[in-house]
């Protein structure tokens, strides 16, 4: 298991690292000034080029690069919201856990997807870095909540067990239990839920730049592609083919390599 | 008799539970002696593990007061009550529950001595493994994480944990129940031998009746949130006056088939009642062989019915002690004004 | 004739670590009406006896490798799966250690229990629930009547222990197979339990065998016992004989390290070192490496099975020594 999780990591982070080699060039072919700019893939373009003329395979890239930097990123912050927020409440129990999860509740009933449309729509307007970075921001905000239930149910469940106890007995600090034996043993299932979160973060902004609110050309996610691809399906269908079969692909192992890293912290697979 | 090390005096801990309230320990009083092994012995939603954890107070009091060294326990502010854990620790009953599982057992056996400032720098390795070896495991295995060791290892290493602190008082809670028969043996000599060495004083808390009487020096027998006899171990055997006792003594399967296929048992009907709607008067009343309607109206207050033996029933006294023998009426003197628990 | 006789039973289980002989040549035997007492520690391989007895072994990683298991005159292991299915419940009936779990939450109690006569006796509703009643009375169950249609999370653990006796017995099975039985149960409770045992076991002249750790209540028991361990059976005596002369030293060892209360206090005698790993036992006798007398021989060669008395029998190169050497062990 531990070797597939090894395969997984290397499959997505060797794109990765070729995201970032080739993301600094993305060869325009020079306006050829004929009105069809696309071209099936050839040696030259292997994926085809788009309507522009850009060239496929470094768009796909390109995309790649900041499709992953948009799940992972927004993970990681719904991750750090999400435990924090989670731990606090599962471990404090009675009134305090009642408020938090209510609170969490009402968040939960609002459309997620309309408070980002109208974020982005409000703030998103300056650079595109910021842009970017706003969809981070707006994306992990929203996908906290599931990650701090998560993480109380565990906390919860844990809080009775009797190594926790003892750590009571033995005078540890009540947030040094939380930090030192509780959010490592909740691990487990936050990893699943992380790496089940990527991806659907992934497919979120996707969504949203198939809108026309995420990435701008000539930056590009694979959800602009699509959304671009998508329009000349018909005539031209590798523009939407070969950014569709990549995210695909990369989607489905990043599950593997969910399962890998969660094998590989678990304190039961290790041998000293 | 001398100061006791830990004064316990009327301490209650009732839970709610939705609408209802469950009298875990409904007015409980002991002294436990510096140097002797305490045995606590009852069956199971009796509320022995729920006191020996408001001792330390893992569960909160309700009311009473545990003293210890003069300092009430139950009342103490949190930063001086985790001052005082280095002198009172526990050792549980799952070993490996009681374990973290992604810490190495250098990591758990470092965690008190950091808490409490101990042993730092270049000592702390000789004062880990030197806690190894006091509990009979190699200190190479100091690397390894909780679920490489058996059961009985495990125990070792809670027990090791318990002591880092170097400690003056242990509840044990269960400490053997989950461990085979031939590994208990081991681990109750090893207790045994620490007690002497590091002159501990232990609150042995068990549902096994044969390991409380070898380990015990006295014991004390709760049902359903009070305590209702409290004797040295070999009285407690010999000679058990209340009648639950009577009962509990009566029903351990003793590993000789002559005694077993001969003797008389005194066998209980009907179940243990429960903790939250604990019967009127004296809670055993509903299963005693011996009780009559007084057993319903009052609740019986332990009491010195022969010297050191305090038993809690109206029926018997110093005068008739044997309920068999006692005429059926509640005994005279019924006032108590006599501290239980010395 | 034995009811039960079990002849070089073997059964193995694949994993990863290697094959682990759970059970290594065992025989046995019951007589009609008596109890037999299987006694050992986990991984000494008692449980899985029984179930493989009972063909309850999963099959995958387990299976029965070889052996007889002769119930009634026919060998259980050669009849087909439809066959044992009649055979359970219908003529052995068991019961396990943790009635929670061996009872169906969903289901009423009356149900389980008509479940049983309706299958294996054919009888009708209406039938099948004057026996329920008739066996929820004979168990001891207070207000049967009432309470019959109770789940079983509303009664408490002896009475749902009571229930699945009264399950294991309702179609007056010739035995009984009662794994670790009362071994989750308060002390009292298990006097009870206990006590039941006995009185049904004369009422409805069945044969029982009793899988438990604890010497004490095996010593109350059964009339003839066996003591397992890694996969093998030590020793095997009438259960007078065996708690007072004891042929074989982990026996004794056990009888030793069991705190009695009648004994003096002082530190108790313990078996050194652990219970071994089935899947890596050394060669010659298993217990060589925890036993006081071991010698030599005992790492090199497999212990004989030596005959003390004609029903007396243990696993050592030492046994007559240890035999004879056994004087009484409580005072």
């Amino acid at each position: 298991m531990m070797v597939v999780g090894i395969v997984a990591i290397a499959a997505v982070v060797g794109p990765s690292l070729i995201y970032r080699a080739t993301g600094f060039t993305y060869d325009y072919i020079p306006a050829d000034s004929n009105l069809v700019k696309s071209f099936p893939p050839s040696w030259t373009h292997p994926m085809g080029t788009d309507n522009e003329g850009r060239d496929m395979l470094a768009r796909v890239l390109l995309g790649g690069r900041i499709s992953l930097m948009v799940g992972i990123i927004s993970t990681f912050v719904s991750l750090l919201i999400g435990i924090t927020y989670g731990a606090t409440a599962g471990y404090a129990g009675g009134k305090l856990d009642e408020l938090m999860m209510r609170i969490v509740d009402m968040l939960f009933a609002i459309p997620y997807m309309m408070v980002v449309i109208v974020l982005l729509a409000l703030f998103g307007r300056h650079t595109a870095l910021g842009q970017l970075f706003l969809l981070f921001v707006a994306l992990g905000a929203v996908s906290w909540l599931t990650m701090a239930r998560i993480v109380r149910g565990q906390v919860i469940s844990l809080k009775n067990q009797e190594f926790i106890m003892a750590a009571r007995a033995t005078g540890v600090a009540q947030w040094k239990i939380v930090l030192r034996h509780l959010v490592p043993n909740t691990l487990g299932p936050v990893i699943v839920y992380a790496t089940l979160e990527v991806p659907a973060v992934m497919l979120l902004e996707a969504f949203l730049s198939f809108l026309g609110l995420g990435v701008q050309a000539p930056l590009a996610s694979w959800g602009s592609l699509a959304s671009e691809g998508i329009q000349n399906i018909a005539v031209f269908p590798w523009q939407l083919v070969f950014p569709g079969i990549t995210m695909a692909l990369t989607l489905f192992s990043l599950n593997f390599i969910g399962d890998g890293l969660r094998d590989a912290l678990d304190p039961q697979m290790k041998k000293s | 008799m001398a100061n006791p090390l830990i004064s316990i005096r009327d301490l209650k801990v009732h839970f709610r539970k939705g609408r209802q309230v469950v009298q875990a320990v409904d007015g409980v009083s002991l002294d436990i002696q510096p140097g002797e092994t305490m045995g606590l012995v009852g069956e199971s939603g009796c509320g022995k593990s729920t006191l020996g954890r408001a001792i330390l107070r893992l569960n909160e009091a309700t009311s009473g007061s545990v003293l210890f060294n003069g300092k009430d326990l139950a009342t103490l502010k949190h930063s001086e009550m985790q001052r005082q854990r280095r002198h009172l620790q526990m050792i549980f009953q799952d070993p490996y529950a009681s374990l973290d599982p992604r810490m190495t057992v250098a990591q758990i056996l470092a965690e008190p001595l950091d808490t409490f400032g101990l042993y730092k720098g270049g000592e702390r390795d000789g004062r880990i493994q030197e806690l190894m070896e006091t509990v009979g495991l190699s200190p190479r295995f100091v690397r390894r994480y909780p679920h490489e060791f058996s059961g009985g290892q495990q125990q070792r290493i809670g027990i090791a944990r318990a002591l880092a602190a170097n400690p003056d008082f242990i509840v044990a809670d269960e400490p053997i129940s989950a461990l085979d028969v031939s590994i208990q043996a081991q681990i109750l000599n090893l207790m045994e031998r620490l007690r002497r060495e590091r002159n501990l004083t232990y609150f042995f808390i068990s549902h096994d009746l044969r390991a409380i009487r070898h380990v015990s020096d006295r014991v004390a027998v709760m049902y359903l949130g009070k305590l209702v006899e409290i004797a040295d171990a070999k009285a407690i055997y010999d000679n058990p006056l209340m009648p639950y006792t009577k009962a509990l003594i009566s029903a351990v399967p003793l590993p000789d088939p002559k005694i077993e296929a001969t003797r008389k048992r005194l066998v209980l009907e009907g179940d243990v009642p429960s903790p939250i709607n604990p019967p009127k008067g004296c809670r055993f009343h509903t299963r005693c062989p011996w009780a009559i309607p007084d057993c319903r109206q009052a609740e019986p207050m332990l009491r010195e019915i022969l010297p050191n033996h305090w038993a809690a029933c109206i029926r018997i006294s110093p005068e008739q002690p044997h309920i068999e023998q006692a005429a059926p009426q509640a005994s005279a003197a019924s006032e108590v004004t006599d501290d239980p628990s010395r | 004739m034995n009811l039960l006789s079990v002849r070089n039973l073997r059964t193995h289980f694949d994993t990863d670590g290697g094959i682990v002989k759970a059970v290594d040549d065992v025989s046995f035997d019951l007589a009609p009406g008596k109890t037999l007492g299987i006694v050992g520690e986990s991984g000494s391989g008692k449980s899985v006896t029984n179930l493989s007895v009972m063909r309850l072994i999963p099959a995958p990683p387990g299976r029965i490798v070889s052996g007889e298991v002769i119930f009634g005159g026919k060998d259980l292991l050669k009849l087909s799966t439809e066959e044992m299915r009649h055979v359970r419940g219908k003529r052995i009936g068991m019961i396990f250690q943790d009635p929670m779990s061996s009872l169906n939450p969903f289901m009423r109690i009356s149900r389980q229990l008509m479940e049983v006569t309706e299958l294996h006796m054919g009888h009708s509703g209406k039938q099948a629930r004057e026996h329920a009643l008739e066996m929820l009375h004979l168990v001891g169950i207070p207000d049967a009547r009432a309470r019959m249609d109770s789940y079983p999370h509303e009664f408490s653990g002896g009475m749902r222990q009571r229930v699945m006796i009264a399950m294991a017995l309702s179609c007056r099975p010739e035995l009984l197979n009662a794994d670790e039985p009362t071994t989750a149960l308060d002390v009292t409770i298990q006097a009870q339990i206990l006590e039941l045992i006995k009185k049904i076991k004369t009422e409805i002249q069945t044969s029982v065998i009793l899988i438990t750790h604890d010497l004490g209540v095996v010593a109350g028991m059964a009339d003839s016992i066996i003591v397992m361990y890694a996969g093998k059976v030590f020793e095997r005596a009438p259960s007078f004989e065996l708690f007072e002369k004891p042929g074989n030293p982990y026996t004794k060892g056990l009888l030793m390290s069991v705190p009695n209360p009648r004994s003096a206090r002082g530190e108790l005698y313990q078996i050194p070192g652990l219970p071994p790993d089935p899947a890596n036992l050394p060669p010659g006798c298993p217990f060589a490496p925890r036993c006081e007398k071991v010698q030599d021989i005992c790492r090199r060669e497999f212990p004989p099975l030596v005959q003390l008395t004609p029903d007396h029998e243990s696993l050592c190169h030492f046994a007559k020594e240890v035999y004879g050497e056994s004087a009484h062990l409580h005072s």
